[in-house]
């Protein structure tokens, strides 16, 4: 192999930029892979370790809604026979208030646990404070005491002996730090204090929010369970360690396997680059390929060193990207947390996991996408008789599977059937290889299609020949040969098709979620509990005294709580809300019509429950269901369904009068507000403020201000995707470039007779700029086409199928016209800077071609 | 093992005032007044500490003798009493349980520990009369004066009826037992001695009927022991003729010298005699070395009541050297409390236990 060698490293000077572009496109679709996988990987493993910890040795725990639930299911847990210890815990997530060093818009949330440090011991013990004084063994038990963990207090910047202002609901709460947690996770930040210090000071009396539940020796689970499970009220269950795992992988799948896939779409990408470069190359060296074979290399030799080249490149860009990976993955941990700005695990600082198995992975899949990307121009020159190919000049035989239709169809008519078969496994898969299928046959099918429309566009415009004779000449060219142009119009075609994709997708989904705010925003003001809140609520008190104030017209009130119908499945939200039950729509943005109010049976609820409901739970139209509310299992009907863009895991609507009649809670949550005429929001919110102090800790806000906030997370986690439009865009110029580059060496003869006939050299660029825009007119139109059809499959298959959201179709024109006429630009220019190159020193010495 | 360092803490400084921001609860003062039964057989939440502490030996069937010693322990915390929280941590009720067995050359001895729950019925106690349950374990005093008891140790199983003989024996001065030179170093104290045993005793595979005499003290209080005390020496006697010994001092951190001492004997005849702080004396005969804790322990002494000539002249002897109970690993507390015999002039007089505290380290309380 050792020509071979001398071989690459001379195309390796020759062409080092050329080179590089694939190497770069290789790696960076093998970074982007490798992070979201080592991330996530990193978050699971911290989320379950911090599970465990919390955890500790029970068999079981028992769970119910976030708000908790009554403490007196504790009694009946522990009367189990087969039961050990049940441990009660109460969990508040507490605003940290004047911590030391953050920043002015940041909050910081504390995971506080309450515990009975008798109970707990024995069944986990990690969940025990250490007195930072030995002697103060009391504090465990005090009102005023919290034990830190050490993340949390380097989180914090504080340590034992000081104090801590909490805000838990409306009540800032000041404790002591008696001690650290030395049994919690390296990087879990959370807190522990007595359970009965928790429910006074948090707010929770009477409420626990989980029991860790240790059975003796011995005891038959499956029976404890069935037994404990029999026992408990509607919404409390019995849980199994393991099911948090599961849940937390829920939580996070969707939108980590649609990271996946765009890490493959840049995959993809180098793998076409690679393709594109290796075409080009094999086209460049056809001569020296010519002589190696008659000097006695068979062809699969040949093909060997081809691919064999093409996968060095490949292994140095996986190894380039791994290294990458890594570092982005270790980077965006420290910046956005395990789940990439996505909010999925909140709470969690994941250590950097570093699985060598999956590295090694990624890197021979980077490996594989560029052997396989050498192999088609391998197999080509492979193919052509070395006497033909040392006349040079030749005609490549690419132009033979012009013919070839049925394939192409054939994968467009599978990609179709798969755009209609459901999720598998709650993923789209069949969606996203639908899109595979079309691409690739929507590619294979353009170089015969080309021909077609050039040739009728030829025939077309032949009256116009003598005046125009440049144009008809480029058309003429198209139409002969359109394998020639086939790469060209491969890298226009499918990156304009991704790019147009993506952005339609976006931008629709942009368009969706902001009428989507403009519709559930109708107050001037919003007033909320603060963030990490999960069961704070306002009391009536408080709400009396807001709805008293004399700047305010009307008020309505919304109560916002989570609660598990599934232990395996992320939690649903539950929104009871000020609503004409007539007609809901004018609050919720209803995907259909609602049932009215007298279609509801008699002692039935009416709920109107958000599109995930309908494809997670089966909570259809019209169907009657079972609510757990305030430990009773409520009757409920689905009166209407609706969109929401906030909750991707579920929500049930149901008005606030029937749901304070069920539960007699009368907090709540949120409240939308109408100042009277001549007041402005603003001056509301400060007079409600000055009125009632206990306000001062609620968030208000202007619909604006959540509106801006909220395209704001948008456009954050579609960041990565204009990122790759980019990446698509370079693809498309590089295919044209490559393309035009070979073309103009493959087509030096017919340059010279051209020149000779006396066409001038900017002519022949002329000649060659309409080829160009011709092609890459045609590739955009079908590119846009099939884009569309991408476009369709994400918004109507692959969006319900991960997010359970449906979105309307809104097409970014201006922004994809710029582009169009960005890339037609781009893919002139280069496609003339590349045969300037290619024929630039003359019809001699053009053999040195480059763009 | 470190996770469980703070339930020591936790029992050493129970009764600590430490307060920083809440409002602490006041605790009642211990003052003179007459004890009434049965409500005073029951529960006095109101007092920081209180105990219910069974002692006693048994014997086989093949009349082999053991020790045991069951007792709940009662805890008022400093926890802010304003909590409504059903869970707040206002009262605590610890219980410990021995059986000192002389062919297993140490004690056996397992605890319990929890806060007491409002509706729970897992950990509560009676104010009516004693009625104690804590975590499976129970000790009640039925209407007719019976003491049961039940006790469902890892190591062993203890089920028990104590029967009174004889009415109760008030400690100090109708009940009223001062603990050192300040007034209200002071607890109510009252003994049940000469209770005749009934039941069985569950060790290892074996399952033994056995009989015996017990001790039962109840004693609630608020603030005990002085600043400078280190721990004390409490002896509890059943004597063979039917009579009763009950001796104890307190000793200093420094030198070990008595702060305070009181004992009170009935006799067979029901005669009972009172001796104040400078007429009792413990003094070590031989000690033990603890080889788990390092702990030196006076396992023999003389014990002397009154003086001169007319002085009773005691000397305690154990039934096993080894039983001390090494509760590190869980509640902390490291003492000695054991079956002793009762020896005059060389004879049996009687038979009951001492508790040797604070030798490891200064016990506060």
């Amino acid at each position: 192999m050792k020509l071979g060698f001398w071989l690459a490293l001379g195309e390796l000077r020759a062409h080092p930029g050329r080179l590089l572009v694939a190497l770069a496109a290789i790696a960076i679709g093998v970074a982007l892979g490798l992070a979201v996988q080592l991330i996530n990987a990193s978050a699971a493993a911290e989320f379950s370790q911090a599970v465990r910890a919390t955890t500790g040795q029970a068999d079981f725990e028992i769970r119910g809604p976030r708000g908790g639930f009554d403490d007196r299911v504790l009694e009946r847990v522990a009367a189990d026979p087969a039961v050990a210890v049940a441990s009660p815990m109460v969990e508040v997530d507490a605003r940290v208030l004047d911590a030391a060093d953050a920043g002015p818009n940041e909050t910081r949330i504390l995971k506080l646990i309450g515990i009975d440090p008798f109970r707990a011991a024995q069944v986990t013990p990690a969940l025990l404070g250490v007195p930072a004084d030995e002697g103060d063994g009391l504090a465990l038990l005090a009102d005023d005491a919290l034990f830190l963990s050490p993340a949390a207090q380097a989180w914090l910047g504080v340590s034992p002996g000081q104090t801590l202002r909490l805000q838990s609901g409306l009540e800032a709460v000041t404790l002591r730090i008696a001690g650290g947690l030395p049994g919690a996770r390296p990087r879990q930040r959370i807190a522990t204090l007595d359970i009965g210090a928790a429910q006074w000071r948090l707010a929770r009396l009477g409420l626990l929010t989980r029991i860790a539940v240790r059975l003796k020796s011995g005891s038959e689970v499956t029976a404890a369970k069935a037994r404990i499970t029999a026992s408990l009220p509607a919404g409390v269950f019995v849980a199994a360690p393991e099911d948090a795992d599961v849940r937390a992988s829920n939580l996070s799948r969707a939108y980590r396997v649609n990271l996946d896939v765009l890490a493959l779409v840049a995959l993809f990408t180098g793998a076409f680059l690679v393709f594109s470069t290796q075409t080009l190359a094999v086209a460049r060296r056809r001569g020296e390929f010519a002589l190696l074979r008659t000097l006695g290399w068979p062809a699969s030799r040949l093909i060997a060193y081809l691919v064999t080249e093409g996968a060095t490149l490949g292994l140095a860009g996986g190894l380039l990207g791994a290294i990458s990976g890594i570092a982005v993955a270790r980077f965006a941990l420290e910046l956005l947390g395990g789940d990439l700005g996505g909010g999925y695990f909140a709470g969690i600082v994941p250590e950097l996991v570093v699985d060598t198995p999956v590295i090694i992975g990624f890197v021979l899949l980077g490996t594989f996408a560029a052997a396989a990307g050498s192999l088609a121009p391998a197999l080509e020159i492979a193919r052509t008789a070395p006497a033909q190919a040392l006349k040079g000049g030749a005609e490549s035989g690419r132009g033979g599977t012009v013919g070839r239709h049925g394939p192409g169809i054939a994968l467009l008519g599978i990609g179709a059937v798969l755009t209609q078969l459901p999720p598998i496994d709650g993923l789209p898969i069949a969606g996203y290889l639908a899109i595979v299928c079309w691409l690739i046959g929507g590619i294979g099918l353009m170089p015969g299609l080309a021909g077609r429309v050039f040739s009728l566009c030829a025939r077309w415009l032949e009256p116009l020949a003598a005046r125009r004779p440049l144009a008809f000449l480029s058309l003429q060219r198209l139409a002969a040969a359109p394998g020639q142009a086939g790469i060209a119009l491969a890298g226009v075609v499918a990156s304009f098709a991704l790019m147009v994709a993506m952005a339609i997708m976006v931008g629709s989904f942009r368009d969706s979620v902001d009428r989507w705010l403009g519709r559930v925003l109708a107050a001037p003001l919003y007033v909320r509990v603060p963030a990490g809140g999960n069961s704070a609520f306002v009391p009536p008190e408080t709400l009396a005294a807001i709805a008293a104030q004399p700047g305010l017209e009307r008020f309505e009130w919304l109560r916002i709580q989570q609660l598990d119908l599934d232990p395996r499945r992320p939690p649903v939200t539950l929104m009871a809300r000020t609503l004409d039950k007539r007609d809901p729509g004018r609050r919720i943005p209803l995907t259909g019509a609602a049932l009215p109010p007298e279609a509801v049976a008699e002692g039935s609820v009416p709920v109107w429950v958000s599109e995930a409901m309908v494809d997670l739970y089966g909570w259809s139209p019209g169907s009657r269901q079972r609510l757990p509310l305030a430990g009773r299992a409520v009757d409920v009907t689905v009166a209407g369904v609706w969109r929401d863009f906030a909750r991707q895991h579920g929500t049930v609507t149901m008005a606030l009068d029937d749901y304070r009649r069920l539960t007699g809670d009368e907090g709540i949550t949120d409240g939308a507000l109408w100042p009277r005429a001549g007041i402005t929001p603003a001056e509301l919110a400060a007079a409600i403020q000055r009125a009632t102090p206990a306000t001062r800790h609620l968030d208000f806000a202007e619909p604006g201000e959540i509106r801006a906030a909220s395209l704001r997370i948008f456009d954050r986690s579609f960041a990565v995707t204009y990122l790759l439009e980019g990446v698509a865009i370079v693809i498309g110029l590089a295919g044209i470039g490559a393309s035009f580059s070979a073309q103009a060496l493959a087509r030096a003869r017919e340059f010279g007779m051209l020149r000779h006939l006396g066409m001038t050299r900017r002519e022949l660029l002329r000649l060659l700029g309409f080829e160009a825009g011709g092609l890459t007119l045609f590739g955009i139109a079908s590119g846009g086409a099939l884009g569309l059809a991408i476009a369709l499959v994400l918004i109507h298959v692959v969006n319900p199928q991960s997010f359970h959201w449906n979105m309307d179709l809104a097409v970014p024109w201006r922004l994809l016209g710029a582009v169009t006429a960005l890339l037609l630009a781009a893919a002139v220019g280069t496609a003339l800077l590349a045969t300037r190159q290619a024929t630039g020193t003359g019809p001699v010495r053009a053999v040195r071609e480059d763009w | 093992m470190q996770r469980r360092r703070w339930l020591k803490a936790l029992l050493l400084s129970a009764m600590l005032p430490r307060r920083l921001f809440a409002a602490a609860p006041s605790f009642p003062a211990v003052e003179p007044r007459p004890l009434a039964f049965p409500r005073d057989h029951g529960a006095h939440p109101q007092f920081r500490t209180e105990w219910w502490y069974l002692t006693g030996w048994l014997e086989t069937a093949a009349a082999e003798a053991l020790g045991f010693q069951i007792t709940f322990f009662r805890s008022r915390t400093t926890h802010d009493p304003a909590n409504p929280s059903r869970f707040a941590p206002h009262q605590l009720l610890f219980a410990h349980a021995a059986l000192a067995r002389p062919r297993l050359g140490h004690l056996l001895h397992d605890q319990r520990a929890a806060r007491v729950v409002r509706d729970d019925p897992t950990a509560r106690f009676s104010l009516a009369d004693t009625d104690l349950i804590l975590a499976g374990w129970q000790l009640r005093r039925t209407p007719e004066g019976r003491y049961d008891a039940r006790i469902d140790a890892e190591t062993f199983a203890l089920d028990l009826r104590f029967s009174p003989t004889q009415p109760v024996l008030l400690q100090g001065e109708g009940g009223y037992s001062r603990k050192g030179a300040r007034p209200q170093q002071a607890s109510y104290y009252y003994s049940q001695p000469q209770l005749v045993v009934s039941g069985s005793v569950v060790q290892g595979s074996e399952r033994l009927e056995v009989g015996g005499r017990a001790w039962l003290d109840h004693e609630w209080s608020s603030q005990v022991l002085d600043e400078s005390a280190a721990g004390w020496d409490w002896v509890g006697i059943d004597l063979d003729d039917g009579g009763a010994l009950m001796a104890f001092r307190i000793r200093a951190r420094a030198g070990g010298a008595s702060l305070w001492a009181a004992a009170r004997l009935r006799t067979a005849g029901g005669r009972e005699f009172s001796f104040g702080p400078d007429e009792v004396r413990f003094e070590p005969e031989a000690h033990w070395l603890s080889p788990r804790t390092g702990t030196r322990y006076p396992v023999r002494c003389r014990l002397t009541l009154g003086r001169g000539a007319d002085a009773l002249r005691y000397e305690i002897e154990p039934l096993m050297e080894d039983q001390e109970l090494d509760a590190r690993r869980s509640t902390g507390a490291v003492y000695w409390e054991g079956a002793v015999t009762l020896l005059g002039d060389g004879k049996r007089r009687g038979r009951g236990y001492l508790e040797l505290v604070g030798y490891h380290r200064p016990m506060r309380l």
